[in-house]
């Protein structure tokens, strides 16, 4: 059955199911007034165009158009459609599947836990699709590697879009399936019809890169290939497929009398910049008096690190990371602020999701209220973009964000151009610019040097302060974490960018990066879905845990208990929505009001205290080693080795710390 | 008793300031700075943040009162402003007041953690 070389073999002609329905519907039409087997050729047309079938008689109408007699009375009889279903799986080597159980999927599930025996994929039980949807994104970055979910047609998927979202935002693949009992007339009564749709993709068509329905199981193996197969080729992305829950239960048959098959995986290439524009920029760059790089998403993978640091080093060019992952060692002298773009006579961006914000600032609230812009760059600097999401942009949720104009785009993926763009550039550099070069290095690593004085200096700002200073909170952290092969797997709620500029971050691994979407409830389980891909790697998982991010879907926590995944997970706990804290005040001030506070130390509906929650309990009575409120900056050290402890007897523990704002 | 010297040592650093700043109170200017909402980008002891004040560390300003006041009552946008609608000068010179009360910060070297 499973015979990859079958598919090839497309030239016999083949009684096609769809086809064969085709003729079955107008057999049907035409049995209104006589039997399906009345159909002569008098009411054909008189030159009959080619028919896919013979017109089926009575007997096989009913049949098709019918419950088969083998599956009556619950779908039984013959092997199941989803064991198939299992076997394409299989194929890709998914290792988890963190998801929510619904009914509409039920009969896969069944197979994936007994037919599959739990394996590849193994089952995690989640309390919320988008819990599932984050920890497959976090797991992704970690491991380089999708996970795939479940989830309930229209009600499931719904709860599963924001992390959709997200995953699509930050270039994520994640394999998103949803059941959906689609035949209208045998779906159970009353809740599946609530719970079905025609086309749930519809809801998050706008933010996946394609999207598809099978209606065989033959359509199943080759749509969940080319699913996986687009999600893995970059620019990466969520993908999702709508799984009928009567193709998933109706037995295995053969497709057109053709024996089912599985198609092959074979990778795409990424895409590369085409070679006149790639020396193109070589020719700038060579001959640039401050270049600079400026990187969101370039390095893919740890190689992407590599190839930047031979780039960066080949033209001493300063490398700005706007941390959309680790793509550059923090402890580079050529790691520089945002701030030296507006130097350059060259800046090179990859992988921006926003070159504009690169070279333009914006200060919110001008003379009419509303923001206005502002010049970063120096007139004629010319700007050179490689990004592979020019190749996937989509109408309705704009993330590629303002329109930039720059003097050469590539629509490429940045990794997989940097080899072509490192050759180009040791022949495009003159050997009179190569003493300039040098020098140019020079400044750098001194502007480094100083530039690592002054943030210790503002690190030592409020040290001993109760609530805890940020700067405090995360280098108690890193003393603790330093000798572990460590992986900030996340860091919401914004602690002032600490780990960036204090940690040594110089694997990919250290840093994950943002959500992407800023959909706030990315934190906890995509910590949970990156912990999970580092207990495989043998790594140490750390979170800087926001507040208000923790309680979207606090019920992860237990996901990560019951499956024994080990992470510490030190709270920001600044008891608010701090973002919205600033906005209300800020909007309060422009318009001569007193923000209205309530009993609250922030504007109301912003503040996350009376009561204050005690996320140390909850976590507690979800099966984690939990401890706090820690408000003395003296206990937090002490804590964090006990918690260390915890993580490293393989369970997850959580520090509800009472923190600075930001 | 330290806060004591340290609040004397404002009033007089706030004579040259104005009379606004003359009656100034520590006390008052650290519940003004919560209730105002100062906290919420600068952090409760003035220590800035990269990201909410650009670095801007308003503890222990160096800013003479007039030109504390006249950068809050106007500021440069990026900061909103506070004028004297929703924030009394009074008010204003407590919070200053209470800046100059806040401990100095420590040198990084001697925080083995920042070494």
């Amino acid at each position: 059955m499973i015979d990859d070389d079958s598919a090839r073999d497309d030239s016999r002609t083949k009684l096609n199911r769809r086809k064969f329905l085709a003729g079955v519907a107008v057999a049907g039409a035409a049995a209104t007034s006589a039997p399906a087997g009345a159909v002569t050729t008098a009411e054909a047309p008189a030159v009959p165009t080619r028919p896919s079938a013979l017109p089926p008689n009575a007997k096989v109408a009913a049949a098709e158009t019918g419950t088969p007699q083998e599956i009556k009375g619950g779908h039984e009889g013959g092997r199941p459609g989803s064991d198939f279903m299992v076997d394409v799986i299989k194929t890709l080597d998914i290792k988890y599947m963190p998801c929510n159980p619904a009914s509409s999927f039920r009969a896969l599930h069944e197979s994936l836990i007994d037919y599959g025996q739990n394996k590849q994929p193994e089952f995690l039980t989640c309390m919320h699709e988008e819990s599932a949807v984050g920890m497959a994104h976090g797991y992704f970055k970690a491991a380089g590697k999708p996970l795939m979910t479940i989830v309930h047609g229209t009600v499931g998927l719904q709860h599963a879009a924001m992390g959709i979202y997200n995953a699509w935002c930050d270039r994520v693949p994640v394999i998103v399936m949803g059941g959906n009992d689609m035949d209208a007339a045998y779906r159970p009564p009353g809740v599946p019809t609530f719970h079905s749709a025609q086309d749930i993709n519809a809801l998050v068509r706008d933010f996946t890169k394609w999207d598809d329905t099978p209606v065989s199981a033959q359509h199943f193996a080759q749509s969940f290939v080319r699913m996986y197969k687009t999600a893995m080729t970059p620019p990466y992305g969520p993908v999702m497929m709508s799984l009928d829950a009567g193709l998933q239960q109706e037995p295995i048959r053969e497709h057109g009398g053709e024996k089912l098959y599985i198609p092959r995986y074979v990778p795409s290439s990424p895409p590369q910049g085409d070679t006149g524009a790639v020396k193109e920029a070589a020719r700038l760059l060579a001959n640039a008096e401050h270049p600079v790089i400026v990187v969101d998403r370039a390095a893919r993978t740890p190689n992407g690190v590599k190839l930047l640091v031979e780039l960066a080093e080949l033209l001493q060019a300063a490398v700005v990371d706007q941390g959309g992952r680790m793509n550059f060692p923090k402890t580079h002298y050529l790691s520089r602020p945002p701030n030296v773009v507006g130097q350059a006579d060259v800046i090179m961006g990859l992988e921006l999701s926003d070159f504009w914000a690169v070279v333009n600032g914006y200060v919110d609230n001008g003379d009419d209220g509303v923001g206005y812009n502002e010049k970063k760059m120096k007139p004629n600097t010319k700007l050179i973009s490689i990004n592979s999401a020019e190749l996937l942009t989509k109408s309705n949720y704009q993330d590629f964000q303002r329109f930039q104009v720059v003097d050469v785009s590539m629509p490429a993926d940045a990794e997989a151009t940097l080899p072509a763009l490192i050759e180009a550039v040791k022949s495009a550099i003159p050997d009179s610019r190569k003493d300039a070069i040098a020098k140019r290095g020079e400044a750098f690593k001194k502007a480094s040097a100083n530039g690592r004085e002054n943030v210790r200096k503002a690190a030592a700002i409020a040290w001993d302060a109760s609530p805890i200073s940020t700067a405090r909170l995360c280098m108690e952290l890193y003393g603790q974490i330093k000798d572990l092969d460590w992986s900030l797997v996340a860091s919401e709620g914004n602690v002032s960018n600490w780990p960036n500029r204090l940690w040594p971050m110089e694997k990919h691994h250290h840093w994950l990066g943002r959500s992407g979407g800023y959909g706030v409830g990315y934190g906890a389980p995509a910590s949970v879905g990156a912990a999970l891909a580092n207990r495989d790697l043998g790594r140490f998982s750390v979170s800087i845990q926001g507040d208000g991010d923790l309680m979207y879907a606090p019920g992860v926590l237990w996901t990560a208990a019951r499956h024994k995944i080990p992470l510490l997970s030190v709270m920001h706990n600044n008891r608010g929505y701090h973002q919205e804290v600033m906005h209300v005040q800020r909007l309060a001030n422009f318009r001569d009001r007193v923000a209205y506070l309530g009993n609250d130390m922030a504007p109301l509906g912003t503040s996350i205290q009376n009561p204050d929650i005690e996320y140390h309990k909850l976590a507690e009575s979800m099966g984690w080693w939990a401890k706090g409120p820690i408000k003395d900056p003296a206990d937090l050290g002490p804590a964090i080795k006990e918690a260390i402890a915890v993580v490293k007897s393989g369970q997850p523990a959580l520090l509800n710390v009472w923190t600075q704002p930001r | 008793m330290k806060f004591a010297i340290k609040a004397a040592l404002v009033a007089v650093t706030c004579v040259a300031g104005g009379s606004a700043a003359f009656a100034a109170s520590p006390e008052n200017g650290r519940k003004a700075f919560v209730t105002h909402g100062c906290w919420q980008c600068h952090g409760f002891e003035g220590q800035g943040s990269a990201v909410t004040s650009n670095g801007a560390v308003v503890a222990n300003t160096e800013l003479p009162f007039e030109a504390f006041e006249g950068f809050v009552r106007g500021t440069n946008r990026a900061m909103p402003p506070f004028r004297e609608a929703i924030l009394s000068s009074a008010d204003l010179a407590d919070i200053y007041a209470f800046l100059h009360t806040v401990a100095k910060p420590k040198d990084p070297n001697s925080i083995p953690l920042l070494k």
